[in-house]
């Protein structure tokens, strides 16, 4: 998609395709305390030693409150290993790896369909077997909650499902917490083991703690689970690849035990996880003023988004364009399933230079005031056109 | 307050974790990484003359590590960049690769010159090694690899992890401190045809013993009437003779002979990027097409593993080797950093022959790179650490970054009471 967009010479073209976060004018977010942050850590440079195989301690504990909250008996109990790696993708191998090798049970994952694409590949490549669970419903535009509990329902005993903690990308279709408290109690009954990845912690709703609320609600329960974190969105570091797996057990000897097996996985893949980014984070969580600048910019994005899905959804009304888009701010995160097919999508390509992919979702970050009636004409005249 | 407590969090109410399984009992403890068991027992060792020569990263005449100039220089270069927009990636990454391709296989050769290489920025040495493995697994799965012994200990880890199985062929020659060739040819031979060989073109860790020109030349031929795949683990170009060229003489030479040749090239320790994980894999490849397919593939191996590497580090590795006058100053460091090392073996040396110690010392000069292998036995490896707080990996290797001026004669003594018996 951004292959073609880079090459496509119309001013009024769009890019809806990538999930990278923009800002009204610039094209790329940074989070306004991480200039100064990533100029103070010049010093970091100046001590090139290596990190240790699971990275920075504190890196390490912070993201575990983070996620967990800082007050998580599993934390307080020293039941949570934490180990830095390389975003969400890198977290999320290591921790499928560590089952691979580890987890005695199904070496099955389940994962919702739809999902992120490289989910099911990071997965293969990690050694375990992967199946899908009904996710999204095309009709309503939003959860398919029945076939989700059925399929869940049917999995073998000891299976791997993989949870999107908030944001589901590429959907924005979240359960609500009464839907999640009946996923936690069906997956507790089947011995199922949950599977986070939180990549977008903060951005969805603007409140870091709500995002992690469905993490939290599972790990309240006493049991077992696996979390991968991304910084990749939320503190936009894409490119240094920050992020955190967290697995937490039952006790404490087990913990240690585990991390024990998590370096096993880690040096031979890559040693040890990079410097830079993990000290930018850790200096940011754990600095009071700059952490709260970073929540307020956090919830000022999450705004931005929820008030472009507000004006798309009021610019279709306006066209009386038909179809119902409720979907549009119903659906939360950075991500937006319109339910145009790949048709509608190829058409809007070629008549209105927008791009997208072609099952129909957009990047509501990459939209503006200005540019959303240029996207509300397209998607009308898209809809409006073969009937 | 109960009901309260009900209504606005119910699932703590409803604990299951009596019913909840445990999935993770049955995890037992790693066997701990042997160089972190070394320096955690350097580390809360009190003796004030304490060696630790595990770690294979340089120090400085203070036993201090180094931070680089050109490193430092570099990073007040790109200060002020904004490394994480969408621009600068690709940019330094291609750059990156076009400078550790140009270093290792030459700047005028054919193959950079034709642009056959499918080259990636990789997480350092370790993660070009791993990328390679997993590429092996995809695209010959049968294949095995063979790896020198002894080598380094995470060799054997990564291709395992990648599911190749690993042979081993003969290198050391125990009795001679040095190369067993004959052994090496044996083997080289004995292997089925197209058999993928991975080499030290350098510095080889940990003897320290590296095959002459001559002997470099006889195995390329080799290689070459038994069409087996070499691949070379370049962790020491400058830091071996402190001549960069001149450390991958052995790459030219297969290269000259017309192999397609796989090479990871890691930084860390010759320019001091530990924690910036950056280096490179390059596979020479028929044509550009081939390069072009080839490297979609690592990169497509690389997203389901980690994504991309780090933008810091190939942004500060690309502008210190793509700029002349850092790229000079870094050619300078590590020729002193080399060149340090060799007077450290010497002085070593020198030392031992000074104790009245009737063994024969001739190797720790004829070995070349980073490490000492002595040929220790574990009873005096042990030794070295209990009695004399001198500490290195089980093996008996030792990092010759770690002795120093002040600590040679110290270390040349302890060595001579643990082996003065034999």
């Amino acid at each position: 998609v951004t292959v073609a967009y880079n090459k496509d010479t119309s001013p009024n073209k769009l890019n809806l395709g990538v999930g990278a976060y923009r800002t009204e004018v610039k094209w790329d977010f940074i989070f306004r305390g991480l200039e100064s942050c990533v100029d103070s850590f010049r010093f970091v440079s100046r001590v090139k030693e290596y990190l240790g195989i699971t990275g920075l301690a504190d890196f390490n504990k912070l993201s575990a409150k983070l996620i967990l909250g800082a007050d998580s008996p599993a934390i307080q109990d020293n039941r949570v290993t934490t180990v830095q790696c390389l975003s969400g993708t890198g977290s999320l191998r290591v921790g499928a790896e560590f089952l691979a090798r580890h987890y005695h049970e199904q070496k099955t994952i389940y994962i919702p369909n739809p999902t992120w694409g490289n989910h099911p590949k990071i997965f293969n490549l990690a050694g375990l077997s992967v199946k899908t669970y009904r996710y999204y419903d095309p009709a309503t535009k939003g959860l398919d909650f029945q076939g989700l509990l059925e399929d869940l329902g049917a999995a073998p005993s000891g299976a791997i499902v993989l949870l999107h903690a908030c944001a589901h990308n590429p959907t924005g279709v979240d359960p609500t917490l009464e839907q999640w408290e009946q996923i936690r109690q069906l997956i507790r009954s089947k011995q199922l083991l949950p599977f986070f990845d939180s990549a977008y912690q903060g951005f969805a709703s603007g409140s870091l703690d709500a995002d992690a609320e469905s993490v939290r609600m599972f790990v309240a329960d006493g049991g077992e689970c696996l979390a991968a974190q991304s910084y990749a969105k939320n503190m936009g570091l894409y490119g240094e690849r920050v992020g955190a797996l967290s697995i937490v057990c039952k006790a404490a000897d087990v913990a240690s035990r585990v991390e024990s097996q998590l370096k096993l996985v880690i040096r031979p893949m890559y040693s040890n996880p990079p410097i830079h980014g993990a000290s930018i984070v850790a200096a940011i969580l754990k600095d009071s003023e700059m952490y709260q600048e970073w929540t307020v910019e956090l919830k000022a994005m999450a705004d931005r988004i929820l008030s472009m899905r507000q004006q798309l959804f009021e610019a279709l009304s306006a066209r009386g364009t038909p179809g119902d888009w409720s979907h549009i701010i119903k659906q939360i995160g950075m991500f937006t399933f319109t339910g145009l097919n790949s048709e509608q999508v190829a058409f809007m390509t070629k008549e209105y230079h927008i791009y997208m992919t072609s099952d129909g979702r957009i990047s509501m970050a990459g939209l503006s005031s200005r540019t959303v009636p240029h996207l509300a004409d397209a998607i009308h005249a898209a809809v409006t056109r073969s009937t | 307050m109960w009901r309260l407590q009900l209504i606005r969090k119910p699932w703590r109410c409803f604990s299951t974790s009596a019913g909840v399984r445990r999935w993770f009992d049955s995890v037992g403890p790693a066997a701990k990484d042997p160089l972190q068991a070394v320096t955690e027992a350097f580390n809360s060792d009190p003796f004030p003359q304490k060696i630790n020569l595990g770690l294979g990263a340089y120090r400085d005449e203070q036993g201090k590590p180094l931070v680089l100039q050109c490193v430092q220089q570099a990073e007040e270069k790109i200060r002020g960049c904004n490394l994480l927009d969408s621009v600068s990636a690709p940019v330094a990454s291609a750059t990156l690769v076009e400078e550790c391709v140009k270093l290792v296989y030459g700047r005028s050769v054919n193959v950079v010159k034709e642009k056959r290489f499918a080259g990636v920025p990789a997480l350092s040495g370790t993660g070009a090694c791993r990328l390679f493995a997993e590429f092996q697994r995809n695209f010959f799965p049968e294949s095995a690899i063979y790896l020198p012994d002894p080598t380094w200990t995470n060799h054997h880890n990564i291709w395992a992890n990648a599911h190749v199985p690993v042979r081993t062929f003969h290198y050391y020659h125990p009795h001679l401190r040095g190369l067993d060739f004959a052994a090496l040819i044996d083997d080289v031979k004995n292997a089925p045809d197209g058999s993928f060989f991975l080499l030290h073109p350098c510095a080889h860790n940990p003897t320290g013993i590296d095959p002459t020109e001559d002997q470099w030349s006889e195995i390329s031929n080799l290689f070459k009437m038994k069409n087996h795949f070499p691949f070379f683990d370049m962790a020491y170009q400058g830091l071996a003779t402190g001549d960069v060229d001149k450390d991958a003489s052995s790459i030219r030479i297969f290269l000259e002979d017309g192999h397609l040749i796989g090479c990871a090239q890691s930084f860390t320790k010759t320019m001091g990027l530990f924690g910036h994980r950056t280096g490179c894999l390059s596979l020479l490849c028929a044509d550009r097409d081939q390069a072009v397919r080839v490297k979609s593939q690592l990169q497509r191996i690389a997203g389901a593993i980690y994504g991309s590497p780090p933008v810091h580090g190939i942004v500060l590795l690309s502008t210190i080797l793509g700029d002349q006058a850092l790229k000079s100053i870094w050619f300078k460091e590590v020729k002193a950093m080399a060149s340090r090392i060799q007077s450290m073996r010497a002085k070593l040396r020198e030392r031992l022959e000074l104790t009245g110690s009737s063994l024969n010392w001739e190797h720790i000069t004829k070995q070349v790179g980073m490490f000492w292998f002595p040929g220790l036995t574990p009873e005096q490896v042990d030794r070295l650490a209990k009695e004399f707080h001198v500490y290195m990996t089980p093996d008996g290797r030792m990092s010759m970054a770690g002795v120093t001026t002040s600590n040679v004669r110290y270390l040349a003594n302890a060595v001579h009471e643990v082996t003065k018996c034999r």
